[in-house]
């Protein structure tokens, strides 16, 4: 039989570990939303951030820093190779396509993908890079309800503020702003907005940056877990049943994404796959990615695509 | 002829041209030995300091003695990245290379072994997959190609048991004991439960394998499992960032870290160093080496780094995976320089390569001599036994460095050899492979 507390702790570990997957899937919406662009680079950009921000950081502390000095300067570092990026990529690779179909946009962040692993690592390293910028230590809540308590990790909790505030901000960026209203025009169509005097080229290059900060923000969080490392590319991955289920146009989504992929892919692999061999949880989330693809195509959050034949 | 069609002869020509010249230049009197390697992916931290010390004791062999007995030793690393297709490919690839073919190949996956154990049989190449690979294939007389050398999962399985037996207080402690395999889901990581198993039943202990998907950054589920069941030791069974995640999730869920133990794949710098303090009192196997700096690393110095001709930065010279890198390829060159003992000063193919395998008996005293005292035991290898040898020791994190905190321990053959003999006889069956006669080989 399964312990209530057992089932809470799992249930909570899960939803936190979703929040955790939002991050990455944010900035895959904010380009998706902004450009019509599926970003299959996104993950790359977490890798490249984490890079940037932790060599930077090494260095700094090694000539003598203080930490928060150190960290503010690496952070900085970091966001302007992200501008960087952003700049070059919206130069040679999505300026040049514009108008083109979102197919031989997706191949082109497929390419912006190898080139930005390849570089990321020849510039900065392959190692593993520790960061250890929140604390990873855990509380264990409810002890006298529970055996041993219910334990909640410290850098979950910090991920989830941080994605909170990600997300307020975000919203009050694309609805309050000029730049984000002329996001969201250039996303509806390049040309209508290209022809009302909306500098495409501009838009493309702060919805790359945004993507790109986002991405350093995920960084600091995954690479705090994991240690910045190659491996992180992979959250793209973790990313992908998220967007479905969400939705690709919504940031609100991709949070309520990420705590049904935590949730129900943590669940699924504590309490159902001892029964079934274990290790289920990759996969489990695509199941649930595709039950909402079967009733809700666009996502539970997404725009209805409505399109005149 | 147009612009276009001129300017695409000139490309082609300028891929030809290139490719023409930037292909290892070869000679008759070369021994070709291909490396499988992955420097880049999420397992590169492992696979590349592993290849630089392969590459390293190739060039030492090259740059002190002028190759074997005077064959100089042509190389040429294929990345693979980990991936089963892409070793495939490499050795499609680079098998017939060189004046007669790649000496043998050493694919540093169980995956690609697996891959490859069919085809390096058909094709007379030698597979050494020292410390990794099939545990069946100990048994040389179906595997005439394999070579498992100095131990397999299955010998590395029974170490970690004894080991767990003795911090016990005896073999008969063992008994009601709760020992979890934390395993990468892959063939590398599922090789050593049926040992495991037999060793449940032997000794009385619950045994639970637990899966972690590839490439093992996302364990929040296991760990909370382990939270839950509390056993009294973790096996660790990762490789790649699967190992660090491991050592930080532990942590995350107070479970101790002196009652886990890696295999010797989970138990070098990049498993422990991303961990930080978290990683003290880690425990691994040592596949009999350390880490650490003996004689053979001042020629590599000396003939290699000081020459500017080596794989990696000087300070990483000497660490774990290095330091396997650089057992691994003695133990290919020796066995080529035995083979040349039989067959001739000359480059040899892989099919004579085998027989130099199979017939190498390094003593303390060579060891001692090639400079690889301390780091390792004498081995000897036979047509019934590929492994050559099985001993192991433990060794633990102490934040900065690994420590040896155990004597040698031999895995027990009277519990491997059935299991061996069981799983290779049905392989046999199955691929219809007449098991070759030993006391008739030499």
């Amino acid at each position: 039989m399964i312990a209530l507390g057992q089932f809470l702790e799992v249930l909570i570990g899960g939803l936190m570990s979703g929040v955790l997957y939002s991050l990455v899937a944010l900035g895959f919406v904010l380009i998706f939303k902004a450009s019509g662009v599926f970003n299959f680079a996104q993950g790359a950009m977490v890798l490249l951030a984490g890079l940037a921000l932790v060599r930077a950081l090494d260095l700094l502390i090694a000539n003598g820093f203080p930490y928060w000095a150190a960290v503010v300067l690496g952070i900085g570092f970091a966001a302007a190779i992200m501008a960087m990026t952003a700049w070059l990529i919206e130069r040679f690779v999505i300026g040049p396509l514009v108008n083109q179909d979102a197919l031989t946009l997706f191949m082109s962040t497929i390419g912006v993908t190898f080139v930005l692993e390849g570089a990321a690592e020849m510039i900065f390293g392959s190692d593993v890079y520790p960061l250890r910028l929140f604390p990873t230590d855990a509380w264990f809540l409810f002890e006298s309800l529970f055996p041993g308590g219910i334990l909640i990790n410290k850098l979950d909790v910090w991920g989830a503020l941080i994605a909170g505030i990600l997300v307020a901000g975000l919203a009050l960026f694309f609805q309050w702003t000029k730049t984000g209203r002329a996001l969201r025009a250039v996303a509806d169509d390049h040309l209508a907005a290209h022809s009302v005097g909306i500098p495409i080229s501009w838009i493309w290059f702060v919805v790359w940056l945004v993507a790109g900060l986002v991405a350093l923000v995920a960084a600091t969080v995954w690479g705090t877990k994991l240690g910045v490392q190659f491996s992180i590319t992979f959250l793209a991955l973790k990313a992908l049943p998220v967007l479905i289920i969400g939705g690709l146009t919504s940031i609100p989504g991709a949070i309520a994404g990420g705590l049904i992929v935590g949730a129900g892919e943590k669940i699924a692999e504590v309490f159902l796959g001892p029964s079934i061999g274990g290790g289920i949880e990759y996969w489990f989330a695509y199941v649930l990615a595709l039950a909402v693809l079967l009733v809700r195509p666009q996502g539970l959050f997404g725009e209805r695509i409505i399109e005149r034949i | 002829m147009s612009n276009i069609a001129r300017d695409l002869v000139m490309l082609a020509a300028a891929i030809v041209s290139g490719a023409v010249f930037s292909a290892p230049a070869t000679a008759q009197n070369e021994q070709f030995i291909p490396i499988l390697s992955y420097r880049t992916g999420p397992y590169a931290v492992n696979g590349a300091p592993y290849a630089n010390g392969v590459a390293d004791y190739y060039n030492l062999v090259n740059e002190r003695d002028g190759g074997i007995n005077g064959v100089k030793l042509l190389v040429e690393e294929c990345e693979t990245s980990y991936a089963t297709d892409k070793g495939v490919e490499c050795y499609e690839r680079l098998k017939s290379k060189g004046p007669t073919g790649a000496a043998f190949i050493n694919p540093l996956s169980t995956g690609i072994t697996f891959a490859l154990t069919e085809k390096t049989a058909a094709d007379k190449i030698p597979i050494i997959t020292m410390g990794y690979g099939r545990a069946d294939s100990k048994n040389g007389a179906v595997f005439a190609y394999n070579f498992p050398l100095l131990g397999t999962y299955w010998s590395a399985a029974d170490i970690a048991i004894q080991h767990v037996a003795r911090e016990l207080g005896g073999i008969d402690k063992l008994k009601g004991r709760k020992i979890s395999l934390l395993y990468h889901d892959s063939p590398y990581g599922k090789e050593p439960i049926p040992m495991l198993q037999v060793l449940a039943q032997k000794y009385g202990f619950e045994f639970t394998p637990i899966p972690v998907t590839h490439p093992g950054v996302e364990q929040k589920s296991q760990w909370l499992a382990i939270r839950q069941n509390r056993p009294d030791y973790v096996l660790v069974w990762g490789w790649g960032v699967m190992n660090s995640t491991a050592v930080k999730e532990a942590a995350a869920v107070a479970y101790p870290r002196d009652k886990m133990i890696g295999v010797w794949w989970s138990g070098a710098e990049p498993d422990v160093t991303p961990a930080g303090d978290q990683a003290i009192g880690y425990k691994s196997l040592m596949l009999q080496h350390g880490a650490g700096k003996f004689p053979v690393h001042a020629d590599i110095e000396k003939y290699v780094y000081a020459k500017g001709k080596g794989s990696t930065e000087p300070g990483k010279v000497g660490e774990v995976l290095y330091n396997r890198g650089m057992v691994n390829a003695m133990l290919g060159v020796e066995a080529i320089r035995k083979a040349q003992e039989k067959f001739g000063q000359k480059p040899l193919t892989g099919e004579q390569v085998r027989w130099g395998l199979e017939n190498l008996n390094l003593s303390d005293a060579r060891i001692k001599e090639l400079g690889f005292e301390g780091m390792l035991k004498s081995i000897r290898i036979s047509c019934s036994d590929h492994e050559g040898t099985r001993d192991g020791r433990v060794q633990q994190w102490d934040g900065r460095s690994w420590k040896i905190i155990s004597d040698w321990y031999t895995a027990d053959e009277s519990l491997i050899d059935p299991l061996v003999a069981d799983v290779s006889g049905k392989y046999a069956a199955d691929k219809k492979i007449q098991p070759r006669d030993c006391a008739k080989e030499s």
